[in-house]
């Protein structure tokens, strides 16, 4: 990684991609920034903290551009980031599960739309600011995805899903360090992003508020939220507005006999209804998940994995169960401990040790 | 070594105005000042504006000096239609050319939506001019119904001219007022104020060697306008705010120079811009020139082409790369490049539209500059077509369980 290379640098705006550029900068590289327009319609301020789409954020990205003397262009992928992220996170809601949209940002739109584009302009690699780490494997040589060294910070499991050929043209400077490190590094470089708060949440849902956000694009379609014996406990404005593990925002009329807090459990959209039940049986011990990316080798069954399902979510040790190899193949892992809130539609991603072995989408769970 | 052909977006101040905006920076005097201070800076305004004036065929009275050609078109469209509007609640609607500048086409649409204005826009042919009889049929509809006119001398994206006086007979048939933006001709093209027959018409400094900031708009004595600045009452009333000395005194020095030098530059900067387009079309020859390309159809500098297959950003990163500075021609929100409304008003279809590059060649260009352009080209547009358009369509993906 230490050839200089024609990099091009996805600046949001943020602390994290300024530094990350920084670095490429300062690694030899030649480096030329782009901020993804992915609105039609920015916003003009950011409201609160969220969101790496307003036109203040275009700013930020070009100022930091300035800074550290590189080339800077608005690239134009509203259309692509409509078509291929909001429908998709759209239409898995309104079938009832519940899409990650940053893992499809990134497998679709940064590291496929705007990879290619880069490649085909004469660049050899995109640099994002992700907190994870490109190691090659000493067997192989081949690049391999790891955790990054801040644990509090790690974002490979939104990239879970690149394969190896997208890995060798990706450089994540920031895989080694830790945030509060890399605020100091943008404040000695005089970034004025230095202090930027976090992005949080979903970028193109600007007030955070999912569920409304759903209703508007999606229209109300009322149903039932019922118990796991078909006992009618009260009504909904639209499944989609539910996520297995859901407490809150249930709005029951009648308190269970036990008194104790409901959750959900099964989202149905066809039949309309939102099945909720005990905190007991929102355990799972297998998954089910496909079409399965792999990068690397195909785990062989009773292979011992870290099992991921969530962006911020704990790691729970695992054995792979089944495995089809051939594409577009499955994968089926039974944790040793149960998780909780873990829906159709999430990514899961498997962990072999700080590398990433592949990510899937998950299509089934047992108890 | 860069080759800067970007000279309508701005072009580098030319020396004597820079000395002169220099030497006026350096001393104090508010030119509404009635001591010696203030009557000297008075005595450079009213000097600028009479050798302004005398430039464009205009009286130092008609002279109205703004902070440039945003001002001027803001000025005169939504102080004619207010003003005319007042004196008569039925005239409301706004004719202008759809190949405007976004200065006026904004200003009007503004005024479409918060004003009670009507928005017609004038459509114009494949070169981009506009059509007479249309303008014709549009007026005589209902000429009480007319609050202005408004079509620019000469396109900043494709240098297309209008027929500005035949235009302005038109309207004056009707009762009419004209307003038009001359902010790409003046310098490049012979502007004659009284000549044109014109009610007022927008100048800028900066796209004729003088400083950015700084513009004026030529009113015609005796035209009405409400003012979009209140305040103290400078420049006839029409519009207030302390005059800009340094950058007037500059400005006229910069107008004298390019009026002096305008034929003989005219004949090099177009005998230049034939160079780059013939260049061009050697090494890209499915590349499609645009504007009025006969003898006197557009103005001296300005080459504007669209690459199919090509999208204008790609192209002008891989120039840029290689030190060659141009433009798309159109605006952009936030940066985001924006299909050209000149281009789509002329029929062009948007995804040729996408890729368009504008060349604008000004008084510091040189034969080089010209060859360095035409050798990046190639490459360019070899690679920009293999990027293709990238981000507009979605590639085929696998369909999710």
């Amino acid at each position: 990684m230490t050839r200089a290379r024609r990099v091009l640098a996805a600046m949001s705006g943020g602390v994290d991609s300024a530094v990350a550029a920084a670095r490429a900068v300062e690694a030899g590289h030649e480096v030329v920034g782009v901020h993804l327009a992915l609105s039609r319609e920015p916003a003009t301020l950011r409201t609160g903290a969220r969101g790496c789409c307003s036109l203040e954020d275009s700013r930020d990205a070009r100022r930091a551009a300035d800074v550290l003397g590189i080339p800077f262009y608005v690239w134009d992928l509203a259309e692509r980031f409509e078509a291929e992220v909001v429908e998709d996170f759209v239409a898995e809601y309104a079938a009832g599960r519940t899409p990650n949209p940053c893992v499809r940002c990134n497998e679709r739109i940064k590291f496929s739309a705007l990879l290619d584009k880069a490649l085909a302009l004469g660049f050899d690699a995109v640099c994002t600011g992700h907190y994870a780490r490109i190691l090659t494997d000493p067997v192989t040589g081949l690049p391999t995805l790891h955790r990054a060294a801040d644990p509090a910070k790690d974002q490979s499991y939104v990239l879970a899903v690149l394969t190896t050929d997208q890995l060798a043209q990706a450089l994540f400077p920031l895989g080694e360090v830790t945030k509060s490190q890399v605020r100091l590094e943008a404040a000695r470089r005089g970034l004025r992003v230095a202090q930027k708060p976090d992005s949080h949440d979903i970028c193109f849902i600007a007030d955070g508020d999912t569920q409304g956000w759903l209703q508007r694009r999606l229209g109300p379609r009322p149903g039932q939220i019922v118990d796991t014996d078909g006992t009618v406990l009260g009504e909904h404005e639209g499944t989609y507005g539910f996520t297995v593990g859901q407490r809150k925002g249930l709005r029951l009329g009648r308190p269970a006999a036990d008194g104790r807090p409901r959750y959900v459990l099964d989202v149905q959209p066809v039949a309309g209804r939102v099945v909720v039940g005990p905190r007991e049986a929102l355990g799972v011990s297998v998954i089910e998940a496909g079409p399965a990316g792999w990068c690397g080798p195909v785990p062989r069954p009773s292979s011992r994995v870290g099992v991921q399902v969530r962006a911020h979510g704990e790691e729970v040790p695992g054995v792979v169960e089944a495995v089809d190899g051939t594409a577009p193949g499955g994968v089926r892992v039974r944790l040793d401990r149960p998780l909780s809130g873990v829906a159709a539609g999430q990514t899961l991603a498997l962990y072999d040790g700080t590398r990433v072995v592949g990510a899937a989408t998950i299509t089934a769970t047992r108890t | 070594m860069t080759a800067y052909l970007d000279h309508a977006a701005t072009t580098p101040m030319l020396p004597d105005a820079v000395s002169a905006m220099a030497q006026e920076l350096a001393r104090a005097g508010n030119a509404s000042s009635l001591h010696g201070s203030g009557r000297r800076a008075r005595r450079v305004v009213e000097e600028a504006r009479e050798s302004l004036g005398a430039l464009i065929g205009a009286g130092p009275s008609e002279i109205i000096f703004t902070s440039g050609g945003t001002e001027a078109d803001n000025l005169a469209i939504k102080g004619l239609f207010w003003q005319r509007r007042s004196t008569d609640p039925r005239r409301r609607r706004i004719l202008v050319s759809a190949v405007e500048h976004h200065a006026v086409l904004d200003a009007a649409q503004w005024l479409g939506r918060s004003e009670h204005g009507e928005v017609v826009l004038l459509p114009v042919d494949r070169t981009g001019r506009v059509d007479l009889d249309v303008l014709e049929s549009e007026l005589s509809a209902d000429p009480d119904a007319v609050a202005l006119v408004s079509v620019m001398w000469a396109n900043n994206e494709v240098g297309t001219v209008q027929p500005v006086r035949e235009l302005a007979e038109l309207a004056h048939v009707h009762g009419v007022p004209v307003h038009c933006d001359a902010v790409q001709a003046f310098g490049g093209l012979p502007v004659d104020f009284a000549a044109s027959g014109v009610d007022c018409l927008t100048l800028s400094g900066h796209k004729i060697g003088g400083p950015v900031g700084v513009g004026a708009l030529v009113a015609r004595r005796g035209l009405d306008l409400v003012p979009v600045l209140h305040g103290g009452g400078q420049e006839r009333r029409i519009r207030s705010g302390t005059l800009d000395t340094a950058a007037i005194h500059a400005l006229a020095v910069a107008a004298g120079v390019t009026v002096d030098r305008r034929e003989a530059e005219a004949a090099r900067v177009s005998a230049l811009r034939d160079a780059l387009v013939d260049g061009i079309l050697d090494t890209v020859p499915d590349a499609v020139p645009h504007g009025d390309t006969a003898p006197g159809g557009r103005v001296p500098g300005i080459a504007h082409l669209t690459f199919p297959g090509c999208e204008g950003d790609s192209l002008l990163y891989l120039l840029d790369a290689r030190g060659v500075e141009c433009s798309t021609g159109s605006a952009c929100q936030a940066g985001i490049p924006q299909p050209s409304h000149v281009l789509l008003a002329m029929g062009v279809p948007e995804d040729q539209a996408r890729g368009a590059l504008r060349f604008s060649l000004g008084w510091t260009l040189t034969t080089a500059d010209v060859e360095a352009a035409v050798e990046a080209i190639g490459a360019a547009v070899a690679r920009a077509r293999r990027a293709g358009l990238a981000g507009v369509a979605p590639t085929a993906g696998v369909v999710r369980a």
